[in-house]
């Protein structure tokens, strides 16, 4: 076996898993803004429950990506370059909602707000379902040939995984967002959160259980199983604390299980990083499409370092805005004039 | 075959949003340490000037920063999108910096810039401000992580060759690239000159509109008569101080930023005579051995033939001067150089798939010529002009406030440009200077680790899906600018009002200008 490509798998596996777990509910939110919030003050309370630590959480995609740069050039270069399209989308989706989450409180109409919002909820949705499709292909399989080239033209990747993956995201985003702002919030918005969870989480947790059962069947072991056993397990006890009124562990359980999906899916697929559709002799693993043992020897170390230092400080962050937002906590909107005597 | 080319339009792709990346980046770098100081000065004097400019540049600082962020991310994706090859030629060493930049740099300017917004009044005040200082540091570090991974593409080190493929032996030397210290030190000095001139051009119009509004006055001494205008919000006594004092900033940090471009972009130039020199024989448009350095050639630069070139005004022995500290030295020309390159490199693409239709053909070992003479003298001219204009500015504010005239005024806000400019043309001199390679050689490094750009594209991406993105990316880059411009302009006319609504409040005697009224209300939210 080989160590470190392996360990480098399992560390890109775990920032993926990061990245779902925080920016899910960050993109969740976005996507609760269109049709959630029934006034401005609701939407502001939502919008400032994330303002603190949406830049960061997304970072974790940054590094996810970086990562498998570093980690597996070959991965990266045939992925990215097989979802050329998709992955236009969720960086028109991102550019959207991060300058949209900026720009809306800053300006004065109705209609500015009312566009940044859409904005905002459609990028996140575009993004959080553009992420799911990748994610899911990587794990299925996409038609690649021996120099790690798609063929079959621009929409080869467009399959039913694609849309499984991307409703999986899409709709666990929308029920730990749910989770998220009954526990974040107060009043209004915490309510319908919790309500959102109760009614939604049974369906909308269903794709990403499709895509864990699809990939146990195809090539799951006992341990991945017990994994996919856990998941289901942590969403039946989120459902029930949610419905408890104990926000602080439904938030806990839905993550869990995401976490627990996302694990059994990743140790399933191990060793291979991207399966080829066209012949297995072409599926890229952790051993052929790796750096050499130095640089990723390099990584290891910065790695050593960075991610519990990463995970202090995020944690710190959390703990410093640990408060609930309110409706009562939010500042009047504030005109900017321009400061001239009129003339 | 070459119309619908996706290697030419992934290139463009790549300039266009690496070029507009790049206009919110040092505006980012520039502004943020200055912002920090503001901070420090005014917990350190207590000074309520030090405190509105802190909120005023602040607010600037954020609006631009998201743009930073948002086209950021274009740019680590598009090596695998667009760029595959590239990817994974180079992938054992390019991709370390990238994925270090994210880990070290990016999470820590990312969540400590967010504990900085939302930390008002919630933290105390010397753990507040080193949560900007840090933020900052976190900026000043992805600069050096990318620089160094773009100086790895100029000067490749600390690399072997194994199956075709470089793959990194010497992590140290690719993080000591002398080549990435003095790009890396060039560009910090570069985005400071960035961040002095916004400083200068917004400060000189407030002050201007304080005049014209006829708030502050000009005695007969000519000295400054500070007003007030208590009807207009913000517009008090203290607003003059504070736009005074950001405006003296702004022009010191413009002249400083010059005089450091000047020193590294001195020892940058020195090493790509050694490293590159085809790309200084271009932007010299110099195709003879010599030592005159040109201050104008004409001719048909475009064209390939370097003999269509005249200079007209030449100074002797100044770019021996400039590339080796001497004035006899010759430099090498296009016309000597070619044939090394040729001897060395090749005189066709070889015949391998990779190059598609391209394998056999000739390689132009020539950057385009107008791009890199012109880009080489803009940046220097542009950069000359903001230093000087800040040394002007300097000298008519002398006596308190700015003069009169609207022109003068609008050559100062105008002048904001001129840094950004001199930074877009010296990265498109040096990118457009390494072609044809994407990834240069190095003249005494291992053989064989180079490659040209027609080589690097993705090749199972076809040129519709390229077209695709670098259309709705354009698009959406232009409109976004035009809000960045919208809210810049607002926030900049609001005056300092703008960041500190409490200031609003006229004649309420319980304003204060330390933050919200109510315990309960979030200090700053979305």
């Amino acid at each position: 076996m080989d160590v470190l490509p392996t360990v480098w798998f399992a560390l890109i596996a775990t920032l993926w898993i990061g990245y779902l777990f925080l920016e899910g509910f960050d993109l969740g939110v976005g996507m609760h803004l269109l049709f959630s919030a029934r006034n401005e003050n609701q939407r502001r309370v939502m919008l400032n429950a994330i303002g603190p630590v949406w830049d960061g959480n997304e970072v974790w995609l940054i590094t996810a990506a970086g990562a498998m740069f570093a980690a597996f050039p070959i991965w990266y270069a045939s992925l990215f370059s097989a979802l050329y399209l998709p992955l236009v989308f969720v960086l028109l989706g991102l550019i959207f909602r991060a300058v949209a989450i900026e720009y809306r409180g800053k300006g004065k109409t109705a209609r500015w707000k009312r566009g940044w919002d859409l904005a905002l909820g459609v990028g996140s949705l575009v993004s959080a379902f553009g992420i799911g499709a990748a994610l899911a292909l990587t794990t299925t399989g996409l038609p690649i040939d021996a120099n790690g080239d798609r063929i079959g033209g621009a929409f080869a990747w467009f399959t039913g995984y694609a849309v499984i993956g991307g409703l999986a995201v899409v709709g666990f985003s929308l029920v730990h967002a749910a989770s998220f702002l009954a526990l974040k919030t107060d009043g209004d918005v915490r309510h319908a959160g919790r309500a959102f969870a109760r009614r939604a989480a049974p369906i909308a947790l269903l794709p990403l259980l499709v895509w864990v059962v699809a990939l146990q069947i195809s090539r799951g072991t006992a341990l991945t199983w017990t994994i996919a056993a856990v998941a289901v397990v942590a969403a039946v006890g989120a459902w029930l604390a949610n419905r408890n009124r104990q926000e602080g562990w439904a938030f806990v359980g839905f993550g869990a299980f995401l976490a627990a999906c996302m694990a059994s899916i990743f140790a399933a697929s191990y060793p291979v990083v991207l399966p080829s559709t066209i012949d297995h002799a072409f599926d890229l693993t952790v051993a052929n499409a790796s750096s050499s043992p130095y640089t990723l020897g390099v990584m290891s170390v910065v790695a050593c370092f960075g991610i519990p230092l990463v995970l202090a400080y995020q944690g710190w962050t959390y703990w410093v805005f640990r408060q609930r937002v309110g409706a009562n906590h939010i500042p009047e909107a504030h005109p900017v004039e321009p400061a001239v005597r009129p003339s | 075959m070459d119309v619908l080319d996706p290697l030419l339009i992934a290139r463009w792709q790549f300039g266009i949003t690496t070029v507009y990346h790049f206009w919110m980046v040092p505006l980012t770098l520039g502004l943020g340490p200055l912002v920090a100081i503001m901070q420090m000065m005014w917990h350190r004097t207590g000074n309520e000037r030090y405190y509105r400019m802190v909120k005023f540049w602040g607010k600037l600082y954020l609006i631009n920063f998201i743009m930073g962020v948002a086209t950021g991310l274009v740019q680590e994706f598009q090596f695998g999108l667009a760029w595959s090859e590239y990817s994974k030629f180079v992938g054992d060493v390019f991709g370390a910096p990238l994925a270090m930049e994210a880990l070290l740099a990016f999470f820590v300017e990312s969540t400590f810039l967010g504990l900085w917004i939302f930390g008002w009044n919630k933290l105390p005040r010397a753990v507040h401000v080193a949560c900007l200082w840090i933020a900052v540091a976190g900026s000043v570090v992805s600069a050096y992580f990318i620089i160094v991974a773009n100086s790895w593409m100029q000067h490749p080190v600390g690399v072997d060759l194994v199956n075709g493929r470089p793959v990194m032996t010497d992590v140290w030397a690719v993080f000591t690239n002398n080549t990435a210290i003095s790009a890396f030190t060039h560009t910090i000095f570069g985005s400071l000159g960035v961040g002095g001139a916004f400083l200068l051009g917004i400060a000189w119009y407030q002050l201007w509109q304080r005049r014209r509004d006829g708030i502050d006055t000009v005695g007969v001494d000519k000295r400054v008569i500070v007003g007030e205008a208590l009807e207009i919000p913000g517009r008090d006594r203290a607003d003059h101080g504070m736009w005074l004092t950001s405006l003296r900033i702004g022009a010191v940090v413009a002249m400083v930023a010059f005089a450091g471009v000047a020193i590294s972009g001195d020892a940058q130039a020195k090493l790509m005579f050694e490293q590159q020199p085809l790309k200084m024989a271009a932007a010299e448009g110099a195709c003879h051995t010599g030592t005159s350095f040109s201050v104008l050639s004409v001719g048909k630069l475009g064209s390939k033939n370097c003999n269509d070139v005249t200079p007209v005004i030449e100074i002797p022995g100044l770019l021996s001067f400039l590339a080796h500290g001497d004035f006899t030295t010759n430099i090498k020309g296009i016309n000597e150089l070619i044939p090394q390159y040729q001897a060395k490199y090749g005189t066709t693409l070889p015949d391998d798939p990779i190059y598609g239709a391209r394998a056999g053909q000739a390689i132009d070992y020539l950057p385009v010529m107008e791009v890199t003479y012109w880009g080489f003298r803009l940046m220097i001219g542009f950069g000359g002009i903001a230093a000087f204009a800040a040394f002007v500015a300097l000298w008519l504010t002398r006596r308190g406030t700015v003069p009169r005239p609207r022109w003068l005024m609008q050559l100062a806000v105008a002048g904001i440009l001129a840094p950004f400019a001199a930074n877009s043309a010296g990265w498109i001199f040096t990118e457009m200077g390494r072609q044809p390679f994407v990834v240069a050689p190095n003249p005494s490094g291992v053989d064989g680790v180079y490659m040209f750009t027609a080589a690097a594209v993705s090749p199972g991406v076809s040129f519709g899906e390229i077209l695709f993105s670098v259309i709705s990316l354009t698009l959406v880059y232009a409109v976004l600018m035009v809000f960045e411009l919208r809210l810049l302009v607002r926030y900049v006319r609001g005056g300092v009002a703008s960041a500190i609504p409490e200031l609003d409040r006229r004649n309420d005697p319980d304003s204060s200008d330390d933050g919200p009224s109510s315990g309960d209300v979030l200090a700053f939210a979305y």
